[in-house]
């Protein structure tokens, strides 16, 4: 059955602290988990909740993101009505680019206007998650709510940047906070916006005509006294991941196994564009520990604590350690490699080595050679 | 419609009774092979790395999974505007319908899907051999050498021989005899059962066996014989590469450890030659502290905590600790208990193997099989199920 609900990824403005890692991308499809990019939690979530019409908000770098969704059908979302929609800025002039978000679905109003759906779900691609949506719908429609958020109880944020969020007895915010606010709460927001689509029309106009142009800081943050925000608690696992810090350690976390199994099938799996890898390859002599291997993987040496894209190539003598090794690279023989993320295609010649540290991992960018 | 150079039909109806319970529901070419594909994937691959858009898929025993794996082609790159993959089951007509009687008779009552597509050539393969081949220039050399069928041939040991239809052929490469199955061969060329038929003359030849009431409708046994026969140009094309029946459990078996070797002939990794298939969505695979994996293939969506030797894993495979896996294949989704052991085995899929069980024998060169969803129970160890 299809959902009452519209998808959008915002994208707008999506802010990071990535350093190398969006040289060339958008957030969005930083390479996250082994195989998957960061957009494809949020929208395996909305898929696996049913719903079946996501418009991702593009604003820059999406190059990536064009050649990562395609046409959506890894996600199920290439469909004759409804489907995948990516949805570039609309401008004539390049300075626009720059306006706040509200501008943006300004913009794309057709988009809603023509869509049937009576509910619109505003997120961003960086809450690492699996979620199921229809639960929350079921929740704002009990609260009476106008806008539903929803939120995590997480004391630790292992380096993510997110908004701090009160609430009262009833569950209903009182009061929001950017990362750096001195709110004294555990509770943080996942950037997840439930509301009824006519409502969401008539605040980005509303807004617009006051000059205000972002969504979450002047249309939602400042009349929390006059809408009513309610917030939706999220129990499952959560990766904050908007700073280098934050994805190495975030990353780290799924080499728990509760965290695997929760976060890539609970409730629903994850979907990623599919590459024709063949099962991965150890050698005799091969050593591997507590470790994430993908597809397409060639092991002749030992990989400890690390997780391995596809078609990585550990070479015989190599020790990986504390590392993450996305696609295609190489570490050769008797190089050693400790808290490194190396980019895309990224090689490392024999005999080399490499340290970084947990805080700071030694960040490789994308085609290096070392 | 546009007219197609060559349309291949894929003979994907076998019912692989000497893989016993792995085809109890199962046609021979789903049967899962190499951690991740199923048997069929390397044909379908193969025409697709060949330039081939045009597949009729010939199926009839146990075709429910085969057919919601192959979907609409969409893995291979067969879901095309003109031509594409067509599954072809056998039908009813005006007159009664009626099973595929043999290889021949098969491709004889799809005539009409070939004719749709006018081509000048077609390429008649099988779903059940392990082997990557460009068909191109298999077809370039037909056309070269002005055939009107050419067949692909393998060099066998002699000793081997017997279990294939042999070839004789001239200095120039074109076939003078046909044996099937001899018992004594005096050629080791062996056919691959991958035919190029120039369309019109295997036309005539399909219409004229069916004819024939005592006619056995197969390709080995009666069309290439009347061929050659009539003299018509039979030309062979020796190929040179890794290539496997995987007919029989031993066979599947050996084949799935060929791919372990340092420099596996057949190169699954090759960046040029990718073996499409339904990719299974699953997370990277995750080996704990107590894992020790080497010479072994393990696919996405595996858990390992024990010990994996010389072994083939498929998606989804659970290996608990202290658990050993030697020379085995373990096809997708299987759970392997606390300290179980499993020797030169085939485990079929969703099976349970509990806590300590032993499956197999290490002093035995026989492999023991275990059918698909079987639960093994711990006071229950196997030698031998075969």
């Amino acid at each position: 059955m299809n959902s009452n609900i519209l998808g959008v990824i915002n994208l707008i403005h999506e802010a990071d602290e990535m350093e190398t890692l969006t040289a060339s991308r958008c957030l969005a499809t930083v390479p996250f988990g082994a195989r998957y990019r960061l957009i494809d939690f949020m929208l395996s979530s909305m898929v696996n909740s049913g719903i079946s019409k996501v418009a991702v908000f593009a604003q820059t770098k999406y190059r990536s993101l064009i050649d990562h969704l395609g046409s959506g059908k890894h996600w199920d979302l290439h469909h004759r009505q409804s489907g995948l929609f990516i949805l570039p800025p609309v401008t004539d002039d390049v300075n626009e680019v720059r306006r706040g978000d509200l501008y943006h679905f300004y913009q794309h109003r057709d988009y809603f206007t023509r869509s049937s759906q009576e509910y619109v779900l505003v997120t961003r691609s960086h809450m690492i998650c699996n979620i199921d949506f229809e639960e929350m719908l079921v929740s704002h429609k009990a609260s009476g709510a106008s806008i539903t958020v929803i939120c995590k109880r997480q004391n630790e944020l292992l380096g993510g940047k997110a908004r701090k969020v009160q609430v009262d007895d009833k569950g209903r915010i009182t009061s929001m906070q950017d990362h750096y606010g001195r709110l004294n709460t555990d509770l943080i927001s996942m950037e997840m916006y439930l509301m009824k689509k006519d409502l969401l029309l008539e605040i980005v106009d509303s807004s617009l005509a006051q000059g205000q142009d972002h969504l979450v800081r002047h249309a939602i943050m400042s009349r929390l006294d006059r809408l009513h925000v309610q917030s939706y608690i999220y129990e499952g696992y959560l990766g904050v991941v908007n700073t280098l810090t934050s994805y190495y350690q975030n990353s780290m976390q799924l080499l728990r196994p509760d965290v695997w199994k929760s976060l890539f099938f609970e409730p629903g799996p994850i979907y990623t564009k599919v590459k024709d890898e063949p099962p991965a390859r150890y050698a005799e002599g091969a050593k591997t520990s507590n470790s994430l291997v993908a597809n397409g993987c060639i092991i002749e040496g030992t990989v400890i604590n690390s997780i391995l894209f596809r078609g990585v190539h550990v070479r015989k003598g190599a020790v990986v350690r504390n590392s993450i090794i996305m696609q295609n690279g190489i570490v050769g023989e008797h190089s050693i490699v400790d808290h490194v993320i190396l980019d895309k295609d990224v090689t490392v010649e024999r005999s080399r080595e490499l340290r970084g540290a947990e805080v700071s991992p030694f960040l490789a960018t994308k085609r290096k050679v070392i | 419609m546009g007219r197609k150079r060559m349309v291949a039909m894929l003979l994907a109806g076998g019912e692989g009774k000497r893989l016993g319970v792995l085809t109890k529901d199962l046609a021979k070419p789903a049967v899962h092979f190499g951690g991740k594909y199923r048997i069929i994937d390397f044909t379908l691959s193969n025409c697709t790395h060949s330039g081939i858009d045009t597949i009729g898929v010939l199926t009839q025993y146990q075709p429910l999974v085969l057919n919601t794996y192959l979907g609409i082609g969409s893995p291979w790159g067969l879901d095309r505007r003109d031509g594409g993959m067509a599954i072809l089951p056998p039908y009813v007509k005006q007159k009664g319908g009626m099973w595929y009687k043999g290889t021949a008779n098969a491709i004889y009552q799809n005539m009409g899907f070939i004719d749709r597509y006018d081509p000048d050539y077609v390429l008649v393969i099988s779903g059940d051999h392990i082997y990557t081949m460009d068909y191109e220039l298999m077809l370039q050399e037909h056309e070269e050498r002005g055939a009107d069928v050419t067949i692909a041939c393998i060099e066998v040991s002699l000793k081997e021989a017997s279990r294939f239809g042999i070839m004789h052929v001239d200095d120039e490469g074109m076939i003078t005899a046909f044996e099937e199955k001899p018992k004594v061969p005096t050629s080791n060329l062996a056919s691959m059962g991958i035919y190029i038929f120039s369309w019109p003359v295997l036309q005539q030849y399909l219409i004229r066996d069916e004819a024939n009431r005592s006619s056995s409708n197969d390709f080995g046994k009666d069309i290439i014989p009347a061929m050659l026969q009539d003299g018509v140009r039979l030309n062979s094309y020796t190929f040179k590469g890794y290539w496997k029946d995987v007919g029989t459990l031993e066979s599947l078996w050996e084949a799935n450890m060929d791919l372990l070797s340092e420099k596996p002939v057949l190169d699954l990794n090759d960046k040029n030659w990718r073996i499409y298939s339904v990719n299974p969505n699953r997370p990277a695979h995750y080996t704990a502290a107590t894992a020790e994996v080497y010479d072994s293939l393990i696919t996405e969506g595996c858990i390992v905590e024990g010990l994996v030797h010389r072994s083939v894993l498929f998606y989804g495979v659970q290996a608990g600790v202290e658990s050993e896996v030697y020379e085995s294949v373990i096809m997708p989704n299987v759970k392997i208990g606390k300290g179980a052991r499993i020797y030169k085995a085939i485990i079929g899929e969703n099976a349970i193997i509990a806590d300590g069980v032993v499956i197999g024998d290490p002093s035995k060169e026989t492999v023991t099989v275990i059918g698909s969803d079987e639960f093994v129970a711990a006071n229950q160890s196997l030698q031998e199920v075969e």
